[in-house]
Protein backbone atom coordinates (compact mmCIF):
# COMPACT_ATOMS: atom_id res chain seq x y z
CA UNK A 1 0.00 0.00 0.00
CA UNK A 2 1.79 3.27 -0.99
CA UNK A 3 -0.70 6.01 0.60
CA UNK A 4 0.64 6.95 3.71
CA UNK A 5 -1.71 9.00 6.40
CA UNK A 6 -0.28 12.24 5.64
CA UNK A 7 -1.71 11.82 1.62
CA UNK A 8 -4.71 10.58 2.96
CA UNK A 9 -6.23 14.11 4.42
CA UNK A 10 -3.67 15.46 1.45
CA UNK A 11 -4.58 15.32 -2.11
CA UNK A 12 -2.08 16.80 -4.95
CA UNK A 13 -2.37 16.98 -8.21
CA UNK A 14 0.57 18.42 -10.91
CA UNK A 15 0.77 18.85 -14.44
CA UNK A 16 3.43 20.35 -16.56
CA UNK A 17 1.02 22.99 -18.84
CA UNK A 18 2.40 24.09 -22.24
CA UNK A 19 1.21 27.81 -21.69
CA UNK A 20 2.21 30.67 -19.63
CA UNK A 21 1.33 31.04 -16.14
CA UNK A 22 -0.49 34.69 -16.87
CA UNK A 23 -2.78 32.63 -19.09
CA UNK A 24 -3.86 30.10 -16.74
CA UNK A 25 -3.80 32.36 -13.71
CA UNK A 26 -6.93 34.14 -15.95
CA UNK A 27 -8.70 30.53 -16.16
CA UNK A 28 -8.22 30.34 -12.22
CA UNK A 29 -9.73 33.42 -10.96
CA UNK A 30 -12.15 35.03 -13.98
CA UNK A 31 -15.83 33.42 -12.83
CA UNK A 32 -16.48 33.03 -16.12
CA UNK A 33 -13.57 30.57 -16.91
CA UNK A 34 -13.71 29.36 -13.56
CA UNK A 35 -17.00 28.08 -14.81
CA UNK A 36 -16.21 26.39 -17.51
CA UNK A 37 -13.76 23.71 -15.98
CA UNK A 38 -14.44 23.63 -12.20
CA UNK A 39 -18.13 25.19 -11.26
CA UNK A 40 -20.24 28.22 -11.19
CA UNK A 41 -18.92 30.42 -8.95
CA UNK A 42 -19.25 34.24 -7.78
CA UNK A 43 -15.39 34.72 -6.97
CA UNK A 44 -13.48 37.29 -7.03
CA UNK A 45 -9.13 37.52 -6.70
CA UNK A 46 -9.28 39.34 -3.11
CA UNK A 47 -7.97 38.08 0.50
CA UNK A 48 -11.58 37.55 2.44
CA UNK A 49 -13.80 37.12 -0.20
CA UNK A 50 -16.10 34.68 0.28
CA UNK A 51 -17.84 33.16 -2.47
CA UNK A 52 -19.48 29.73 -3.49
CA UNK A 53 -18.88 27.21 -5.94
CA UNK A 54 -22.21 25.43 -6.72
CA UNK A 55 -22.25 22.54 -8.62
CA UNK A 56 -25.41 19.62 -9.32
CA UNK A 57 -25.08 18.18 -6.00
CA UNK A 58 -24.61 21.34 -3.90
CA UNK A 59 -22.65 24.18 -3.15
CA UNK A 60 -19.31 24.19 -1.61
CA UNK A 61 -18.32 27.48 0.58
CA UNK A 62 -15.05 29.36 0.13
CA UNK A 63 -13.28 32.57 1.52
CA UNK A 64 -10.09 33.41 -0.76
CA UNK A 65 -6.84 33.67 1.94
CA UNK A 66 -4.04 34.19 -0.24
CA UNK A 67 -3.67 35.74 -3.88
CA UNK A 68 -0.51 36.50 -5.51
CA UNK A 69 -0.95 37.18 -9.32
CA UNK A 70 0.32 34.40 -11.48
CA UNK A 71 1.87 32.62 -9.17
CA UNK A 72 -0.09 31.55 -6.07
CA UNK A 73 -3.89 31.55 -5.18
CA UNK A 74 -5.37 29.90 -1.90
CA UNK A 75 -8.98 29.41 -0.51
CA UNK A 76 -11.13 27.43 2.01
CA UNK A 77 -13.13 24.95 0.88
CA UNK A 78 -15.83 23.96 3.30
CA UNK A 79 -18.41 20.83 2.37
CA UNK A 80 -19.34 17.77 3.29
CA UNK A 81 -18.79 18.92 6.84
CA UNK A 82 -15.63 19.07 6.31
CA UNK A 83 -13.06 22.25 6.16
CA UNK A 84 -9.84 22.16 3.81
CA UNK A 85 -7.88 24.01 1.64
CA UNK A 86 -6.83 24.58 -1.45
CA UNK A 87 -3.88 26.03 -2.86
CA UNK A 88 -2.47 26.72 -6.31
CA UNK A 89 0.88 27.51 -7.33
CA UNK A 90 2.26 28.54 -10.47
CA UNK A 91 5.69 27.83 -11.19
CA UNK A 92 6.75 29.06 -14.58
CA UNK A 93 8.92 26.48 -16.97
CA UNK A 94 11.27 27.03 -20.23
CA UNK A 95 7.74 25.25 -22.04
CA UNK A 96 4.73 26.65 -20.33
CA UNK A 97 4.02 26.08 -16.37
CA UNK A 98 4.15 23.67 -13.62
CA UNK A 99 0.87 24.11 -12.08
CA UNK A 100 0.77 22.35 -8.80
CA UNK A 101 -2.98 22.07 -6.81
CA UNK A 102 -3.18 20.34 -3.00
CA UNK A 103 -6.37 20.07 -1.46
CA UNK A 104 -5.42 19.32 2.83
CA UNK A 105 -8.20 18.30 4.71
CA UNK A 106 -7.59 20.34 7.43
CA UNK A 107 -7.03 24.18 7.53
CA UNK A 108 -3.72 25.62 7.81
CA UNK A 109 -4.72 27.72 10.60
CA UNK A 110 -5.64 25.20 13.09
CA UNK A 111 -2.30 23.45 11.88
CA UNK A 112 -0.33 26.40 12.82
CA UNK A 113 -1.93 26.67 15.85
CA UNK A 114 -1.30 23.25 17.27
CA UNK A 115 2.41 23.17 15.70
CA UNK A 116 3.55 23.96 19.16
CA UNK A 117 1.26 21.58 20.71
CA UNK A 118 3.05 18.30 21.63
CA UNK A 119 0.75 16.22 19.73
CA UNK A 120 0.55 18.08 16.43
CA UNK A 121 -0.67 16.99 12.91
CA UNK A 122 2.65 16.11 11.78
CA UNK A 123 3.47 13.91 14.26
CA UNK A 124 0.16 12.55 14.24
CA UNK A 125 0.09 11.34 10.82
CA UNK A 126 3.63 10.01 11.33
CA UNK A 127 2.34 8.10 13.83
CA UNK A 128 -0.88 6.76 12.05
CA UNK A 129 1.52 5.87 8.69
CA UNK A 130 2.14 2.60 10.01
CA UNK A 131 -1.49 2.55 11.54
CA UNK A 132 -3.04 2.84 7.98
CA UNK A 133 -0.30 0.80 6.36
CA UNK A 134 -1.63 -2.02 8.19
CA UNK A 135 -5.46 -1.42 7.07
CA UNK A 136 -6.20 -2.84 3.86
CA UNK B 1 -27.79 13.40 9.57
CA UNK B 2 -24.31 14.04 9.20
CA UNK B 3 -22.65 11.74 7.20
CA UNK B 4 -19.50 9.48 8.74
CA UNK B 5 -16.71 11.69 6.91
CA UNK B 6 -18.33 14.74 9.02
CA UNK B 7 -18.51 12.74 12.44
CA UNK B 8 -14.68 12.11 11.65
CA UNK B 9 -13.21 14.84 10.73
CA UNK B 10 -14.84 16.71 12.91
CA UNK B 11 -13.63 14.53 15.66
CA UNK B 12 -10.38 14.45 14.78
CA UNK B 13 -10.26 17.97 14.41
CA UNK B 14 -9.55 18.72 18.16
CA UNK B 15 -6.15 18.02 19.62
CA UNK B 16 -6.30 16.97 22.50
CA UNK B 17 -8.81 14.39 21.01
CA UNK B 18 -6.61 13.46 18.25
CA UNK B 19 -3.73 13.23 20.96
CA UNK B 20 -5.65 10.54 22.99
CA UNK B 21 -6.73 8.67 19.73
CA UNK B 22 -2.81 8.79 18.92
CA UNK B 23 -1.68 7.46 22.16
CA UNK B 24 -4.67 4.56 22.40
CA UNK B 25 -3.36 3.75 18.46
CA UNK B 26 0.66 3.57 20.05
CA UNK B 27 -0.01 2.03 23.24
CA UNK B 28 -2.72 0.02 22.89
CA UNK B 29 -5.24 -0.19 26.00
CA UNK B 30 -5.41 2.32 28.12
CA UNK B 31 -8.02 3.20 31.01
CA UNK B 32 -9.35 6.80 31.56
CA UNK B 33 -7.61 7.04 34.70
CA UNK B 34 -4.14 5.90 33.16
CA UNK B 35 -5.04 8.31 30.29
CA UNK B 36 -5.96 11.62 32.25
CA UNK B 37 -2.51 10.56 33.72
CA UNK B 38 -0.52 11.88 31.17
CA UNK B 39 -2.95 14.41 29.79
CA UNK B 40 -3.43 18.00 30.21
CA UNK B 41 -6.80 17.81 31.00
CA UNK B 42 -8.94 16.86 33.76
CA UNK B 43 -10.33 13.33 33.78
CA UNK B 44 -14.32 14.75 33.01
CA UNK B 45 -12.83 16.48 30.06
CA UNK B 46 -10.91 13.31 28.92
CA UNK B 47 -14.05 10.50 29.73
CA UNK B 48 -16.09 13.55 27.22
CA UNK B 49 -13.33 13.45 24.62
CA UNK B 50 -13.39 9.66 25.04
CA UNK B 51 -17.42 9.60 24.77
CA UNK B 52 -16.71 11.71 21.20
CA UNK B 53 -13.77 9.51 19.81
CA UNK B 54 -16.35 6.38 20.73
CA UNK B 55 -19.52 7.90 18.54
CA UNK B 56 -17.40 8.63 15.78
CA UNK B 57 -16.43 4.59 16.49
CA UNK B 58 -12.57 5.78 16.85
CA UNK B 59 -12.66 3.61 20.15
CA UNK B 60 -14.11 1.33 21.64
CA UNK B 61 -14.50 1.34 25.85
CA UNK B 62 -14.59 -2.60 27.66
CA UNK B 63 -15.92 -2.24 31.59
CA UNK B 64 -13.61 -4.25 34.19
CA UNK B 65 -14.75 -3.93 37.66
CA UNK B 66 -14.79 0.04 38.10
CA UNK B 67 -12.62 0.91 35.37
CA UNK B 68 -13.21 1.34 31.69
CA UNK B 69 -10.77 0.34 29.20
CA UNK B 70 -10.66 2.25 25.70
CA UNK B 71 -8.69 1.17 22.95
CA UNK B 72 -8.18 2.32 19.45
CA UNK B 73 -10.76 1.17 16.58
CA UNK B 74 -8.15 1.84 13.53
CA UNK B 75 -10.50 0.22 10.99
CA UNK B 76 -12.29 3.41 11.56
CA UNK B 77 -9.73 5.47 9.51
CA UNK B 78 -10.85 3.85 6.51
CA UNK B 79 -12.89 7.38 5.20
CA UNK B 80 -9.78 9.08 5.02
CA UNK B 81 -8.67 7.04 2.54
CA UNK B 82 -11.96 6.89 0.30
CA UNK B 83 -11.99 10.80 0.72
CA UNK B 84 -8.49 11.09 -1.00
CA UNK B 85 -9.21 8.94 -4.02
CA UNK B 86 -12.43 10.86 -4.32
CA UNK B 87 -10.66 14.23 -4.30
CA UNK B 88 -7.97 12.96 -6.07
CA UNK B 89 -10.41 11.46 -8.88
CA UNK B 90 -12.68 15.26 -8.75
CA UNK B 91 -9.51 16.99 -9.17
CA UNK B 92 -7.98 15.19 -12.09
CA UNK B 93 -10.74 15.63 -13.64
CA UNK B 94 -11.06 18.94 -13.05
CA UNK B 95 -6.97 19.53 -14.37
CA UNK B 96 -8.55 17.96 -17.83
CA UNK B 97 -11.51 20.38 -18.17
CA UNK B 98 -8.66 23.12 -17.43
CA UNK B 99 -6.66 21.91 -19.89
CA UNK B 100 -9.29 21.66 -22.42
CA UNK B 101 -10.82 25.37 -21.81
CA UNK B 102 -6.98 26.55 -22.30
CA UNK B 103 -6.46 25.10 -25.76
CA UNK B 104 -9.65 26.65 -26.60
CA UNK B 105 -9.18 30.14 -24.72
CA UNK B 106 -6.84 33.22 -26.86
CA UNK B 107 -3.65 34.36 -25.32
Amino acid sequence: MTNTATEALCVVVERDIPFPPEKIWRALTQPHLIEEWLMKNDFNPVVGHRFNLRGDWGAVDCQVTAVEPNKALSYTWAALGLESVVTWTLTSTSTGTRLRMEHSGFRPDQQQAYQGAKYGWQKFFAALERVVAGLS
Amino acid sequence: MPNAHDVLFRTLADPTRRALFERLCREGEKTVAALTARARVSQPAVSKHLGLLKQAGLVRDRHEGRQTHYSAQLGALAPLIDWTSRMTGFWQGRFDQLEDLLKRIDQ
